[in-house]
């Protein structure tokens, strides 16, 4: 079995902290991994993204051939639409869906989310607001990985809540406790069916 | 027991070289190689060893440094990015001619596609150039096990041995399996004889000496090279590095041996096998056509030999699963298409950054002055390029700004206008600075000095809390040095007196100081952290 997710989003938003996590999880289920990550100039509020895969068997490339990611999760609705060449056929986007505008070309966020609704299968939520009306601003990317969770299916969502305890313990259990909380609201989150705005 | 750790490709190299028994890391921040010293700095047997790891001022007396430590027996590491090689190409050359007594090995991270570089130069030509070993690892946990063969290769063969990797590597994680062993550290046994002093008599006898050990460097690599048997006829593929996981990625059917690389100078007996029982052959290399050249040079020119310059694969760029598979005849079929509504999302300078007011100020005065021109260099601040300031007009390399404005102002150009950071100008600009002072050209100089390698992720910069002396040491009146603190308030002032100091018909420079607002802002969270 294998795995192969993109993470994308704009430098600073914490895609990496997600990527830590799975790969945490990943080698404590003795998982192959792999996960190519962006540093230096790129991280300076532009487009940021890792290439995440896990295997039971050993993994060549370091980067994702296009076609064949299972997943894309992007902490913002553009950087999850940039990547979509890399998806196969039945593959998922998890996707925060409030635009990050820091650009003054930035597209039309209807015709955004409109281009969005055209991939089969599609988690969209706005993870900034589901993370403060909990108190949990600081923990926003960890609603986005609990809405994937699901979808990682190579882990279990209590082998991704342990290693957020592994990943989190040296910031204190309240750190801890916060970010387990993010995550079981992100799952819950994704059970729920969206009405289609009217 | 081996244990197996998560390790970006920096990491497994600097833990494989902690493991090796080393006794210093020497090194200038530069993307991609910059984790390789970070993690040895944070790497508790660094302290318990007493293992030499702060940041240098340039790669050249990184290099040098190295060398000394190499000379008196002890094992060192030199880190670098590519085009650091540049900056220490007369040490490192010269490495080469005479020789090296403790392990000294010369890590270059190349960035092909140039995520974060002016250029995409392939380190492997400063190898071969010098006429040294060079190891180039697939994957991680090869990161890890050669550098010790590395150490072990400098050694027995008395030369340094250059360590390519390229940004795909350095900036990848995978599991790597690491051993109970670490080596311990070579004694302190400084060399003996005369061979050290190059004066042209025993330089010439060095290069004899460097030349005589060439088959031996030959024979080294021809054993580490391997074959993997695919279909045992077709074509033959001659994969570099990381390029052996790109090709196995694509599990091609048609090929007849897959021939990997890992050590340079190229196994030439084993490429000569791998032509003959085959129809062809493709080479894949990451960075520029190395090794294409030469085999097909060594082949002739009735041999097919495909690769970057034959258009099979593309001239420039890093090397990818698609762009491998598709020389190696795979047809992909995309399920969706690329969306034409993603726009691209450059990096910009941070909110509330010095450089974005250094920047405002120097706008503001530069509109009085249509030909003004701004000589720019290296680090965050290249930012200022694009809009809103677009405020530079050149960008080449490290401290390249002084010297060009200096240049320039001898040719006439006024205002001429030097924009560097403070890390930039310890590396590369003092030396120019003393020019300009030597020649009172007018140029006027602004130091945006954060206090800090900001670009690179904030290492220390070595001159911090020296500038104004260093300048005044190195010549210019004391009355035209100048620091200011660039925030929005004071921008009247900044404006003024950078008006008054383009005036000045001589060097004059402009100190614009305020912490790096990422530095700071870990700063404040760790305070927050260890009160609460």
């Amino acid at each position: 079995m294998k795995k192969d997710i993109i993470l994308s989003g704009v430098g600073g938003q914490g895609i990496l902290s997600i990527a830590t996590v799975i790969g945490e999880a990943a080698i404590a289920a003795g998982l192959h991994l792999k996960q190519a990550e962006v540093h230096g100039m790129s991280q300076r509020g532009g487009n940021v993204q890792s290439d995440l895969r896990l295997s039971d068997k050993p993994i060549f490339s370091d980067l994702i051939p296009r076609g064949q990611a299972d997943l894309i999760i992007a902490m913002e609705p553009m950087e999850a639409l940039r990547y979509v060449q890399y998806l196969h056929r039945d593959a998922w986007i998890v996707t925060a869906s409030e635009p990050f505008v820091n650009i003054p070309n930035y597209p039309d966020s209807a015709r955004l989310k409109k281009s969005l609704d055209t991939f089969p299968n599609v988690v969209s939520r706005n993870i900034e607001s589901l993370a403060k009306e909990a108190s949990l601003p600081k923990s926003a990317n960890m609603v986005l990985l609990g809405m994937a969770a699901p979808h990682i299916a190579i882990l279990t969502s209590e082998q991704l809540r342990a290693a957020i305890g592994r990943v989190f313990a040296r910031k204190g259990d309240r750190v801890v406790a916060d970010n387990l909380k993010a995550f079981d609201l992100g799952r819950e989150a994704a059970k729920q069916e969206i009405k289609p705005e009217s | 027991m081996p244990e197996k750790k998560l390790l970006l490709g920096d990491e497994a190299v600097a833990l494989g070289a902690l493991y090796a028994g080393l006794s210093g890391v020497y090194a200038y921040p530069g993307t991609p190689s910059t984790e390789i010293t970070e993690f040895i700095q944070r790497h508790p047997l660094a302290r318990k060893r007493g293992i030499r790891n702060r940041w240098c001022a340039n790669e050249k007396t990184a290099m040098e440094a190295a060398l000394g430590m190499s000379y008196s027996g002890k094992r060192a590491l030199v880190c670098m990015k590519h085009v650091g090689l540049n900056v220490c190409a007369d040490a490192f050359v010269n490495a080469a001619i005479t020789g090296v007594n403790g392990g000294l090995v010369v890590l270059a991270a190349d960035d092909p596609s140039m995520h974060s570089s002016q250029n995409e130069q392939d380190s492997r030509f400063y190898g071969k150039f010098a006429m040294v070993p060079i190891f180039e690892p697939s994957n991680q946990q090869e990161a890890f096990d050669l550098v010790e063969e590395a150490f072990d290769l400098s050694e027995a063969l008395k030369l340094p041995v250059l360590f390519r990797l390229v940004t795909r590597l350095a900036h990848s994680r995978a599991d790597v399996t690491v051993p109970d062993a670490i080596r311990e550290m070579n004694p302190f046994r400084p060399e003996e004889g005369r061979h050290w002093i190059l004066l042209p008599a025993i330089a010439r006898k060095q290069y004899q000496a460097l030349l005589g050990k060439q088959g031996q460097l030959e024979a080294e690599a021809e054993e580490a090279a391997s074959f993997e048997k695919v279909n045992g006829k077709g074509l033959g593929v001659i994969a570099c590095g990381i390029a052996a996981n790109y090709v196995k990625e694509a599990a091609p059917k048609g090929i007849s041996f897959l021939l990997k690389v890992t050590r340079y100078p190229l196994p030439r007996n084993k490429i000569r096998e791998l032509a003959a029982v085959s129809d062809g052959i493709l080479v894949v290399e990451d960075g520029q056509p190395f090794a294409e050249e030469q085999v097909a040079a060594f082949l002739g020119a009735d041999y097919p030999v495909e690769g970057r310059l034959t258009g099979r694969l593309p001239r420039t760029g890093e090397l990818n699963p698609d762009v491998v598979a598709a020389a190696l005849g795979g047809i992909q079929n995309l399920a969706f298409e690329a969306m034409p509504d993603v726009v691209s999302r450059p990096p910009t300078l941070c909110k509330g950054c010095g450089h974005r007011d250094v920047y405002k100020a120097l706008n503001d005065v530069l509109s009085e002055y249509p030909d003004a021109r701004v000589f720019g260099d290296i680090g965050c601040y290249t930012l200022g390029a694009l809009p809103p300031y677009q405020a530079i007009h050149t960008c080449v390399d490290m401290g390249a700004s002084i010297t060009m404005a200096k240049g320039a102002a001898d040719a006439g150009q006024f205002p001429s206008v030097a924009v560097i950071g403070d890390s930039t100008f310890t590396h590369s600009g003092m030396t120019g600075l003393l020019d300009a002072v030597n020649d009172r050209a007018n140029i006027t100089l602004l130091i945006s000095d954060n206090l800090t390698t900001a670009m690179t992720g904030g290492q220390d910069s070595a001159g911090t809390n020296r500038y104004e002396s260093i300048c005044k040491g190195i010549g210019v009146e004391p009355e035209h040095i100048r620091v200011v603190i660039p925030q929005p308030a004071n921008l009247p002032e900044i404006t003024r007196i950078l008006r008054d100091e383009i005036h000045y018909n001589g060097v004059s420079v402009i100190i614009a100081r305020r912490e790096c607002i990422q530095t700071l802002g870990r700063k404040l969270r760790k305070q927050k952290a260890e009160k609460g």
